[in-house]
């Protein structure tokens, strides 16, 4: 009596695994096209960092570093920077960060409207709430086998992974910055006779620009997360240099790899942080 | 039907917040109570069966306490509630039955809205603030740019252009909020308790500019306040909201006279009664007067026959000639001299609309009526020293 009766069966999985392979045979059409999409994108921006002069991207980050913070951390960041050069990681590094940047972008091209609505639409927002939960929760192997599946091995099923992994904070900030300006505000726009659409871009968005900005640093810090897990869908960078350790236990080489990564969400996290903070209006 | 002054007319006017208000409006109708319908339906009663008229150019107050719906009220006045039942009127049009483009029109043209924490919008500077009407309207950058820099001069914050809200003070914010909504020019203004959030001088400051700025601009204004002593000091007409209910509307002198409930005696119990009531509310026409052409028996027998002792001298137009009083007639009666060589001056003339407030600081320095007079010097009244101290108590 004390176990649970074994002739009580229920399998949601195999539902899931109807759909995918439904969608599978059905959208082809559909999924073919994006995922090449998707992968010239990364190429082109994978090409476009490896073009640049390893010089001048160092030079870049000392430029980024003291314009939006101060002298020092311009230094620091150069020198982060050129340390990941001198592991031997510099084309693994722009391989993770094409994958982040295409990730981030697209992630805010469909977070930010979807946090729009939930904003206005409590009942998009009691639908999407428990999305959010799922995804920001479900273990990302558990995706990644359909995401495989749908857009074979390599770049873009990670893209995929990463995007659903990541997108929440900035849904969710936007969602929240939007509710949180104060009904005045709002009112007095509206008094004023502005449409829905003035009544958003000129004065509820650039009110909830400071956490939305917030939301844009946690997405991209957790897609920067997500990029170890993504390479074991074959997606090349400094994740797949610690899928390789982990598989030769080599520690040295894990390390190298890990403090790569590291230095990434530190320099990421820093920047998009301090660009934030130029957005926050001091006394509401 | 409507007179050429009436600018806006509420006709039975009902909001009620909540799921499904239509289904409540039953219930209200056979009387049962706002607490009761909360209690079952869930929905609040916000105002009910209001109407009442405002004229052009007139600022009209509603008052009440927190709770009793002036705010609601207000904001049915531009649709920001959109009300459960009722008219309202704007130049004859029901903006109730308006569709979206048309109430973007109205909101744009017609009214404008000062909010009582400002309302401003914290990212934008001040210029840009004041901007915002006309910017939403397509008005040219130079142009509204141009209105906007004029309106800030109006309210006296010249120079602030460039500055950000939160760089001002609470009563120059308030400025920022007055100046963009007069920005678009509006024919009705709507001010939701404006000065409350403000400390006492400033708003006495900002009162008295609204007045300044209302009698260049002649705006109608719809004024809500909680403060009895600044909707009688700015109103023309009142109304009194108690739960949603109008109780009383009239003029300060009115209410402050006869007050419709125990309510509003109460409420106006603590009015500063020199600031409202004026010379001709508390003025009496006198028992006894002498013309010009009497002569001073007569003067001398009219006083003694109402049993005072002096008298104001008019003459047939009853333009006021001076004072004679009792001891100057019996001299004159001894030594035959007319009327005209015994009047003396020294009392105080004023015109009916000077306040109380004015007149107290005269009866301690003369010891006659003080004589109301029109711009001709025609003699209206005369107000006895302790008069205006009863009118007081």
């Amino acid at each position: 009596m004390k176990t649970f009766p074994e002739f009580i069966k229920l399998d949601v999985g195999i539902y899931i695994d109807i759909f995918v392979k439904w969608l599978l045979h059905n959208f082809n059409w559909f999924f073919d096209p994006v995922k090449e999409f998707m992968l010239w994108i990364l190429l082109s921006v994978e090409s476009f960092l490896l073009w640049l002069p390893w010089w001048i991207v160092i030079l870049l980050m000392f430029l980024a570093g003291w314009r939006v913070k101060r002298l020092y951390t311009g230094i620091l960041f150069a020198v982060l920077v050129f340390a990941i050069g001198s592991f031997g990681l510099w084309v693994d590094m722009m391989s993770t960060l094409a994958i982040v940047l295409v990730s981030v972008l697209i992630s805010l091209i469909i977070g930010l409207p979807i946090g729009i609505l939930m904003s206005y639409n409590d009942r998009v927002a009691v639908v999407f709430k428990p999305i959010l939960d799922a995804m920001q929760t479900m273990p990302s192997f558990v995706y990644l086998i359909p995401a495989m599946m749908l857009f074979n091995l390599g770049k873009v099923p990670a893209v995929f992974a990463t995007i659903i992994y990541s997108i929440p904070p900035v849904i969710r900030l936007t969602d929240l910055g939007i509710r949180s300006v104060p009904k005045e505000m709002v009112e007095a726009a509206q008094s004023f006779g502005s449409s829905y659409w003035q009544t958003l871009f000129k004065v509820q968005l650039p009110q909830s620009l400071p956490s939305i900005m917030t939301g844009v640093n946690q997405t991209t810090m957790m897609a920067l997360a997500m990029v170890v897990i993504a390479s074991m869908v074959g997606a090349k960078g400094l994740g797949m240099e610690v899928l390789i350790a982990i598989n030769r236990i080599d520690i040295a080489r894990g390390f190298n790899a890990g403090f790569s990564i590291v230095i990434l969400a530190i320099i990421i996290d820093r920047l998009s942080q301090g660009i934030a903070d130029r957005y926050k209006i001091p006394d509401k | 039907m409507y007179s050429m002054t009436t600018k806006l007319k509420i006709e039975n006017l009902t909001k009620v917040f909540g799921r499904n208000p239509k289904s409540v409006m039953k219930k209200i109708r056979n009387g049962i109570s706002k607490e009761a319908i909360l209690k079952e339906t869930g929905h609040t009663v916000g105002i009910y069966d209001v109407s009442l008229e405002v004229k052009k150019g007139e600022i009209f107050v509603i008052m009440g306490l927190s709770g009793s719906g002036k705010s609601t009220l207000i904001r049915c006045l531009n649709m920001l509630n959109i009300p459960t039942e009722g008219k309202i009127f704007i130049d004859g049009e029901n903006i109730v039955e308006y569709n979206k483009v048309k109430l973007r029109e109205f909101r744009q043209k017609k009214v404008a809205m000062v909010f009582q924490h400002f309302g401003l919008f914290t990212h934008r500077t001040i210029l840009k603030n004041v901007e915002y009407g006309l910017e939403v309207r397509g008005i040219p950058k130079e142009e509204r740019q141009k209105i906007a820099t004029n309106n800030l001069l109006i309210v006296g914050l010249e120079g602030y252009e460039n500055q950000y809200p939160r760089q001002l003070s609470g009563g120059m914010r308030q400025r920022v909020g007055l100046a963009r909504a007069l920005a678009n020019d509006p024919d009705i203004l709507l001010m939701d308790e404006p000065f409350s959030a403000l400390d006492p001088l400033i708003r006495r400051d900002m009162q008295l500019e609204l007045l300044d700025i209302q009698s260049k601009l002649k705006k109608t204004i719809v004024f809500i306040t909680h403060d009895v002593n600044e909707a009688f000091k700015l109103g023309d007409r009142v109304a009194v909201m108690k739960d949603g209910v109008i109780q009383q509307i009239g003029t300060p002198e009115e209410i402050l006279e006869n007050p419709a409930s125990d309510y509003i005696s109460n409420f106006v119990q603590d009015v500063d009664k020199s600031r409202i009531l004026q010379a001709k509310n508390i003025m009496f026409f006198p028992s006894s007067l002498v013309f010009l052409k009497d002569g001073p028996l007569v003067a001398m027998k009219e006083m003694e026959r109402s049993g005072i002792s002096s008298v104001f001298v008019v003459d047939n137009d009853r333009k006021l000639h001076g004072l004679v009083t009792v001891d100057d007639a019996i001299n004159a009666v001894k030594e035959r001299k007319p009327l005209k060589e015994i009047l003396i001056k020294n009392y105080e003339t004023v015109d009916p609309d000077t306040y109380i407030q004015e007149l107290i600081p005269m009866t301690t320095s003369s010891r006659y009526p003080i004589a109301v007079l029109d711009h001709n010097d025609k003699l209206l009244g005369i107000i006895p020293r302790v008069s205006v101290l009863s009118a007081l108590i």
